[in-house]
């Protein structure tokens, strides 16, 4: 049934799970996620699903990898310390070509950091994180809706393009409650994996999964085969979201909670006369660089605001290719900018500009 | 000329093993029980990291690879999806005992349904005749010149004997496949194991002790019969933990 309820944004997160159709979930405790990992060792079961609380998110990434490689729809979730321990998991997903899902509720690093939310992780999620050539689809909700739609989105990416795709929420939004509607019927499943280990019945050639290639020939034509997937993806699920750029004193570039606060900015700018745009990733890979580019053509000043020492920016920097000056303002440590701090630096950066 | 015996499961094809090593035996061992089972259309194997990272070309059935040690939480992944099929790793002595203990100890604990194989040689031959875990006192490797000190590197582990001791294992033996007679006590082993995964009583469990001639810089022979002399007496053959209504 289609509903509308007041939900923690972790437990929507869960609750997209089950109602992508993903009955096999493997996690590991850790901060700002948990409710996450609790709700699905509660409503997975109910689902006649498998819930693992793994020994180690090592573990969880790699049962992932069997559950996944065997044809099921399968994710892992964690924050990120546990997110650079299933960097291993995910490059091996990648090279092994294996749907799934991994979501990550970011806190605030680097080392143990601190349960706080922050977008440290940007790097880590979009140029790599483990080792080889490799990408994972990115998705940046900034609200609990978001939280639930795209997550349920993300299963069906993966299936459809054999990547492993992974949802960036931060601590805040995890935490937060807000009303989010669960739809009646989401996408099982459609695509058929004929590639998965099933066991073969007697009926077909054996399959397997793998990303060794001993013979470099042959491992050349692996990594040319995954970037040219890469380049479909990049021309075809690019998802951002675009509010008052035309003509604007300054756009913002900012994803998830950063947006979401960016949004009330420019309310508050608007009473100062200053008209402020925002450009929001939705996809952080892929990035949204064509639309990212013509803000060159549409405002003097960019700006990137994130939870972050400056990650996102150096995107944005790429594909503005300095055409117009883009400026950075952060917030680290779990600390989450103020309206009124981003204002500010708006205003600072602008009388400068106007020097 | 006689006709050539060759397992429906095992690829009729060259494998890439040194001459002389145990691996190929071990696989053909697994392959004829499978045959004889009649379970190649519904087992899937699992390879891990090492000479043997690739024996997925070596079987018939469907395989997946896993990373380094990561085989046994791989497996669980593909059992609690198809619970009714046969699922089994093929792992060494530093993916078993070295970085996956944790994988190992835990796949165990839980009791997952689902057949172990665990092949020791003492030490790393894929990397070049390091150190393993199991590596025996005073043996000498690429990592232990002067043979491994136990004062400095620690005991060789006997991981079977310690997986035994937990509820989750069901049944746990201790094979060899250097002669006939081996073989043939390894195959009755590997059988039991895959017979027990059908009842849903946990971990079936064969070590294989081998030997890595080329590690060891012996010629095949000699790696026998040094196996038999060094390793037996530390890894003894034989059953460690049969169920009790055996």
């Amino acid at each position: 049934m289609s509903k509308k309820v007041l939900i923690k944004g972790n437990e929507a997160i869960g609750e997209a799970v089950i109602r992508a159709g993903c009955r096999h979930y493997f996690g590991y405790p850790i901060t700002p996620q948990n409710e996450l990992t609790n709700y699905m060792s509660k409503f997975m079961p109910e689902a006649g699903g498998t819930f693992i609380q793994a020994e180690s998110e090592l573990a969880a990434i790699n049962m992932v990898y069997g559950a996944a490689g065997a044809g099921a729809r399968a994710m892992t979730s964690s924050s990120s310390p546990g997110i650079s321990l299933k960097q291993e998991g995910i490059s091996y997903i990648a090279g092994a070509e294996i749907p799934a899902v991994v979501v990550n509720v970011m806190r605030c690093g680097p080392g143990l950091g601190g349960i706080m939310p922050a977008q440290g992780d940007y790097f880590q999620a979009v140029k790599g994180g483990g080792h080889g050539d490799y990408r994972n689809i990115v998705l940046a909700p900034n609200n609990g809706q978001e939280l639930y739609e795209l997550t349920v989105k993300a299963f069906d990416l993966s299936d459809k393009y054999r990547m492993l795709v992974m949802v960036m929420a931060d601590g805040a939004l995890g935490q937060m409650m807000e009303n989010v509607e669960f739809k009646d019927e989401e996408t099982p499943c459609k695509v058929d994996k004929e590639w998965a280990t099933t066991g073969t019945s007697m009926e077909r050639k054996k399959n397997y999964i793998t990303s060794v290639y001993i013979n470099p020939d042959e491992l050349e034509v692996v990594n040319i085969r995954l970037q040219a997937k890469y380049r479909v993806v990049e021309k075809e699920e690019v998802l951002y979201e675009e509010i008052n750029c035309d003509g604007a004193d300054i756009v913002i570039c900012a994803y998830g909670l950063a947006a979401r606060i960016t949004r009330n900015v420019m309310k508050l700018a608007a009473e100062e006369g200053i008209k402020v745009g925002l450009l929001r990733p939705i996809t952080l890979w892929p990035f949204p660089k064509d639309a990212v580019s013509a803000l060159a053509d549409k405002t003097d000043v960019i700006m990137s605001v994130e939870l972050s020492a400056g990650q996102m920016v150096e995107d944005v920097r790429l594909a503005v290719n300095g055409r117009k000056p883009v400026y950075f303002y952060g917030r680290t440590g779990g600390i989450l900018p103020t309206q009124r701090e981003i204002l500010d630096e708006i205003k600072k950066v602008l009388g400068k500009e106007a020097e | 000329m006689p006709e050539r015996l060759h397992p429906k499961s095992l690829e009729d094809t060259t494998m890439h093993y040194c001459p002389g090593c145990s691996h190929g035996i071990a696989h053909r061992v697994i392959a004829e029980v499978i045959d004889e089972l009649g379970i190649e259309g519904k087992t899937i194997g699992v390879a891990s990291v090492g000479c043997s990272c690739n024996n997925y070309l070596y079987f018939t059935f469907d395989m997946q690879q896993a990373a380094h040690c990561r085989a046994p939480a791989v497996a669980t992944g593909i059992k609690r999806v198809y619970p009714d099929n046969v699922v089994f790793t093929y792992q060494g002595d530093g993916d078993l005992a070295a970085i996956g203990t944790a994988e190992t100890i835990h796949t165990c604990n839980r009791g997952e349904n689902i057949t172990m194989f665990f092949i020791n040689n003492g030490i790393y031959g894929m990397t070049g005749g390091q150190m393993a875990p199991t590596t025996l006192e005073g043996m000498k490797s690429s990592t232990t010149p002067y043979g491994r000190d136990i004062s400095l590197m620690g005991n060789p582990i006997k991981m079977t004997e310690l997986i035994a001791h937990l509820p989750g294992t069901y049944y746990v033996s201790r094979q060899a496949v250097h002669t006939p007679t081996a073989v043939r006590k390894c195959k009755k082993s590997v059988r039991k194991a895959f017979e027990f995964q059908k009842l849903n009583r946990g971990v079936s469990f064969v070590e294989i002790v081998s030997n890595c001639n080329s590690g060891w810089k012996m010629t095949p022979v000699k790696a026998n019969n040094w196996m038999v002399e060094n390793m037996f007496p530390f890894y003894p053959l034989g059953d460690i933990k049969v169920p009790e209504d055996e």
